[in-house]
């Protein structure tokens, strides 16, 4: 089922915990709510299920209004932070609660409850009580609990927080292969980028209350359209520099800005992987000592100094490491090769300003 | 992936001997006065109350007990008590739930009003019911008129135990369902379930021992109470008279049978007062097990899928 939001928002008293908002979902995605702690995304999901009552806007469930039907009547399933699993009750009843209030034929149940229980791999566990259970196979049992009754759409509220790292790396793999078996709308609240990245098909992102933007996982890290998304997706070296002759400076790193007035402050963030690195010091424009390599698997992290003091991370693999010779104190050329302008101090951004600017890496350059 | 949870109580206590634990000596010494205490204030004058009830032997015993005015006095306490505590536990669910689900203005003022029993002495709320329903009493001529008896008769002992008892199953109840959150209840609305529906099979359930406990305090409290339905009993034999006033009527007579079938009452009460206790300790140990349970089976869970 789709869902879209038009213009919602949602204040406690006077604060606005979310800001005019619209956004819609189609029917079958697989979508992430991302953003920063208080930003609003949980309240967003909680008003889709009709736990928050929107104070303006309306939503729409497959194409109907739902905001004044109560969240009993909704027909979502809604997995909570903590599982909030029934703590009287075993496994069994925990997932056959819904069934049971929807007066379910006893057979019925018993072969439905029984189908969940080898789909999420729980087959075994139906006489355990919550408490008996691991954290995982909890988080289970609230998501098969809030499929049982084949609800149209899916929310998860931060489906992985309470759970270890490793076992949070599992189980966003298995809910991918849930989503793509069950074809239900789907989605997500996380404050983790790198989750949300690696599970959705589409990212919406919010800060204080208001959508900074949506679109594929490839395409909000491509294309932040605004300094706060940039920044918080992904890693992202920041700048700030001066423009003079239509070129904007910050210490010795130069960026073309031919359409800029003199003395106009621009922020240029570039990602740590478009910053290219030789062990041939006439290779690249600029020079840089690298002070610190950290080892982080298949990939390395590095930290350069420039010759001004200026710190600049990186990002490149353990082969490109060994190929080139690198290790820590070693003197370096380093390239720019993509960056974009974040913010102009003063005033919004020029569309001419608004694209990715890809430099290619040129030995002329420095002529 | 999930094995099952290993209780290992004793290991664990063997193995916390921490280092911020007072030199032995002190320990003791503590531990010697309050158990002076307990054994001086408590445990002998219980104990005293069987030896007096017994002293005239066990035949005296069940025919004191079984005497038309005492055994009289037994049944009206039973039936009040049979009438408030289910009272009381409507009550005590609804405020609670309340309480402990809801913001709503004047709740300060309901959790205030909770406890006021408490504060009361136990005479005044008993006068406080005489003032209102008695002959010279607010609503005393209206219920003249139309022939009610509440002061001195057994309406004005049930009225006065319930105002006494009113705290003990909300006061249970309030932390436990606070503790407790709303989130479960939240989960039985995502899943279709009415309210009555979520208090029927999520709530209640999740509070079941802090129920029971509420109940057991606010049962003795009611066949003990003493201050108040003196008040407002009148305290006639064979009528009005509950066991704790049946008690103090045969102490104070001058009749040494009758002082020994005041104890015999009175043991009835204590034997009450030990099977809460019981009761009491029984639920706190379930309950420290199940949290204990809880605890261990979460950071095993943590580092399982």
């Amino acid at each position: 089922m789709s869902i879209e939001l038009k213009n919602v928002s949602k204040k406690f008293g006077e604060v606005a915990a979310v800001n005019g908002v619209n956004f819609s979902v189609k029917d079958g995605e697989l979508m992430a709510l991302l953003g920063p702690s208080g930003g609003g995304k949980t309240t967003v999901l909680r008003m889709i299920a009709g736990l928050e009552i929107p104070t303006e806007g309306d939503i729409f469930i497959a194409g109907k209004r739902v905001n004044d039907i109560s969240v009993r009547k909704r027909n979502i399933g809604f997995v909570f932070q903590n599982y909030a699993l029934f703590k009287t009750m075993n496994v069994f009843k925990n997932i056959a609660f819904g069934l049971k209030i929807k007066k379910w034929k006893r057979a019925d149940i018993e072969s439905r409850v029984m189908e969940l229980l080898k789909l999420l791999d729980l087959e075994g566990l139906e006489k355990r009580y919550p408490h008996q259970l691991s954290g995982g196979q909890r988080q289970r049992v609230a998501i098969a609990r809030a499929l049982a009754s084949k609800p149209r759409v899916l929310l998860l509220d931060e489906p992985f927080g309470a759970v270890d790292a490793k076992i949070r790396q599992e189980l966003r793999e298995w809910l991918v292969h849930l989503h793509k078996d069950l074809n239900v709308t789907t989605l997500f609240v996380t404050h983790d980028q790198e989750e949300a990245m690696e599970v959705s098909d589409r990212i919406v992102i919010f800060s204080r209350g208001n959508l900074e933007q949506i679109g594929a996982p490839r395409e909000v890290y491509e294309q932040p359209v605004n300094e706060f998304v940039a920044r918080f997706i992904g890693v992202m070296n920041v700048l700030e520099v001066e423009v003079r002759n239509g070129v904007g400076r910050a210490n010795e790193l130069e960026f073309p800005a031919p359409t800029q007035p003199d003395g106009t402050r621009l922020r240029i963030g570039f990602r740590p992987y478009a910053v290219q690195i030789s062990s041939d010091l006439a290779q690249y424009r600029y020079r840089a000592v690298l002070r610190r390599t950290y080892f982080l698997g298949i990939m390395l992290r590095l930290e350069l100094e420039l010759a001004s003091g200026l710190t600049v991370r990186s990002r490149i693999t353990k082969e490109e490491y060994a190929m080139l010779g690198l290790r820590d104190g070693l003197d370096v050329s380093i390239q720019i090769r993509n960056y974009r302008v974040l913010a102009r101090e003063g005033g919004d951004l020029p569309p001419e300003l608004q694209t990715t600017y890809d430099r290619a890496p040129s030995i002329a350059e420095h002529i | 992936m999930g094995g099952t949870v290993q209780s290992n109580f004793k290991a664990g206590r063997a193995a916390s001997r921490r280092g911020t634990e007072e030199p032995a000596f002190v320990k003791w010494t503590l531990i010697a006065i309050g158990l002076v205490f307990a054994l001086l204030f408590l445990l002998v004058p219980l104990v005293n109350v069987f030896y007096q009830a017994l002293e005239k032997g066990v035949g005296f015993y069940f025919s004191s007990l079984s005497e038309p005015d005492s055994s009289s006095a037994i049944r009206l306490t039973l039936i009040i008590a049979a009438i408030t505590v289910p009272l009381n536990v409507i009550f005590g669910l609804a405020a609670a739930w309340a309480i402990a689900k809801f913001e709503f203005r004047g709740k300060a003022i309901l959790i205030t009003l909770i406890d006021l029993p408490f504060a009361v002495s136990p005479v005044v709320a008993g006068l406080v019911f005489v003032l209102l329903f008695g002959l010279q009493g607010y609503f005393g001529q209206w219920l003249d008129d139309h022939n009610i008896k509440i002061i001195f008769a057994a309406p004005g002992i049930v009225l006065a135990t319930l105002f006494i008892t009113f705290p003990f199953v909300a006061r249970e109840l309030i932390p436990v369902m606070q503790a407790t959150g709303a989130e479960q209840e939240q989960a039985a609305l995502t899943l279709g379930a009415s309210g009555w529906q979520t208090f029927w099979h999520v709530t209640l359930p999740s509070v079941k021992w802090g129920l029971l406990y509420g109940v057991i305090l606010c049962n003795a409290r009611a066949m003990g109470e003493f201050g108040a339905v003196s008040v407002v009993s009148g305290k006639i034999a064979g009528q009005t008279q509950t066991m704790p006033l049946r008690v103090e009527e045969l102490f104070n007579s001058s009749r040494i049978s009758e002082g020994t079938a005041a104890f015999a009452v009175a043991s009835l009460l204590a034997l009450l007062a030990l099977f809460t206790l019981g009761v009491k300790t029984w639920v706190e140990w379930k309950t420290r097990r199940d949290h204990k349970l809880a605890q261990r089976a979460e950071v095993i869970g943590q580092s399982q899928a």
